[in-house]
């Protein structure tokens, strides 16, 4: 288990009477990028968001780098700071310039010194392409910007793992395409990944593992090339033929 | 009107010292019982919530006379029935626990609604980065909502600046006990009533036009 990154084992989630998350187990390893692919109120974001513990687990257990995240005692805000999250809209912080966006936390948290913290955040902001921007504020920026900016921000805490729930659904068509860089990027360079994303074509080029989850369940999970090319299960099947 | 001005000028003066004094002393309390109870009130915490609630639904579920004749009589008598024979408030102390109290509860719906109307993925964003609660409410959440915050708070401190009248009821020496007097002394109803009237008015316009001011100069930060 000390080789998994993240380890999830019969996990649930109930929202009052309903259930959400039925029973989920999943092995994340050192540097795969996993998509979970699966129509919307099958869970998936839900299971995104109980992994830095945004939603408690109601049962079961979530390992992270071999820390129990569901256990009170764990510190979540110091899980927290390895585990970087990409939210579909963005959520960069508004009041404040996109460089002080990247800086708050590890300044605040010091993990880093202000210098070294604006200098780290000047090469992330190169990376995606933005040094420009640095002192626009978030309202300045369009769709695409904006998510390239969180991705940076999320990169600036230097996580082990990122989680990325539908980054490119708020986008304008012609957006998507420089924020699926970026991330094609990350994983190249061998970052732990967990996409949630109506993105095939990322998922396919990009993905080590599909996992298409319905009702609260994982139905199916590969490859690309088998979860998306030569899915097994009709309810797979029959998703793909919508969306594809 | 040019007799009262000059026989009553120094006493209005003060009177409107003291108007000023209740408020501010008021406004400051009622700023920290507003934080304390507004936060309370958007936290997840049932117990915490609860205080929060019965506070606001106990105070304005009161008239700010009654507040302050309970205040200024009511506690110090049953303070004293218990024992403590000598304990006293004066009109000033009860006057200023009681408008903190009253305006705390109004500002902190003030402060509840400024915070819930900040979108719930910005406190997110923060705890994904590894921030607790507090640094995410204070660093992130709070500094917008203020923004929002702002007209409403103003207007209310008007409106406290004006409920101190109401404490006149309480001997507290401020404009209106004093235009009492005045009349009292004068039987001049009209001039009397309309000098407190426009001190009032020029001292709230003044502050409405300087706050207004003070909105544009945030709002344009952003």
């Amino acid at each position: 288990m000390a080789d998994n990154k993240i380890s999830v084992r019969n996990l649930k989630k109930s929202f009052g009477s309903l259930e959400v998350l039925k029973d989920i187990s999943l092995d994340v390893s050192e540097g795969e990028v996993v998509v979970l692919l699966g129509p919307s109120g099958s869970g998936k974001s839900t299971l995104l968001r109980c992994l830095n513990q945004l939603e408690t687990a109601t049962s079961g257990h979530i390992i992270i780098e071999g820390q129990d995240v569901t256990d009170k005692h764990t510190d979540i805000n110091k899980v927290r700071e390895n585990i970087g999250m990409v939210f579909q809209h963005f959520n960069l912080f508004n009041h404040l310039t996109v460089l002080k966006n990247m800086t708050l936390a590890p300044v605040h948290l010091k993990t880093l010194s202000k210098a070294e913290a604006k200098e780290k955040a000047m090469k992330l902001l190169e990376r995606v392409g933005l040094a420009d921007k640095a002192e626009a504020y978030p309202s300045q920026l369009s769709g695409g910007q904006k998510q390239r900016v969180a991705i940076a921000r999320a990169l600036e805490m230097n996580p082990n793992i990122l989680l990325f729930d539908e980054p490119t659904s708020a986008l304008d068509p012609e957006m998507v395409g420089e924020v699926l860089a970026v991330m094609k990027e990350l994983a190249r360079e061998g970052m732990t990944m967990i996409v949630v994303t109506h993105e095939i074509g990322f998922a396919r080029e990009v993905a080590s593992r599909v996992i298409f989850m319905e009702g609260g369940y994982i139905v199916e999970e590969g490859t690309p090339d088998e979860v998306i090319n030569h899915p097994r299960e009709p309810r797979t099947i029959d998703f793909l033929s919508k969306v594809l | 009107m040019v007799m009262i001005i000059q026989t009553y000028g120094t006493m209005l003066i003060r009177a409107l010292g003291q108007t000023l004094l209740l408020t501010l002393l008021s406004l400051v309390f009622a700023m920290v019982i507003g934080m304390i109870f507004g936060l309370m009130n958007v936290g997840h915490n049932r117990v915490l919530n609860c205080i929060g609630t019965v506070y606001v639904d106990a105070v304005r579920g009161v008239p700010l006379i009654v507040l302050a004749y309970f205040i200024y009589f009511g506690v110090p008598a049953g303070i004293q029935g218990i024992g403590f024979t000598n304990f006293r408030l004066n009109a000033l102390q009860a006057g200023t626990i009681a408008l903190s109290m009253n305006c705390g509860a109004y500002m902190a719906e003030i402060i509840r609604a400024g915070i819930q109307s900040v979108d719930r993925g910005q406190m997110e964003a923060g705890r994904s980065l590894g921030l607790s609660y507090g640094a995410s409410m204070w660093l992130v959440v709070i500094p917008q909502a203020i923004r929002t915050m702002i007209p409403s708070i103003i207007n209310q401190f008007i409106i406290t600046l004006k409920d101190t009248s109401i404490l006149s009821v309480i001997g507290f020496p401020e404009l209106t006990n004093v235009g009492k007097t005045i009349m009292g002394n004068t039987f001049k109803n009209l001039q009397t009533w309309a000098i407190i009237g426009i001190m009032y008015m020029v001292v709230i316009i003044t502050l409405s036009k300087v706050s207004k001011k003070i909105e544009r100069r945030i709002n344009r930060g952003r």
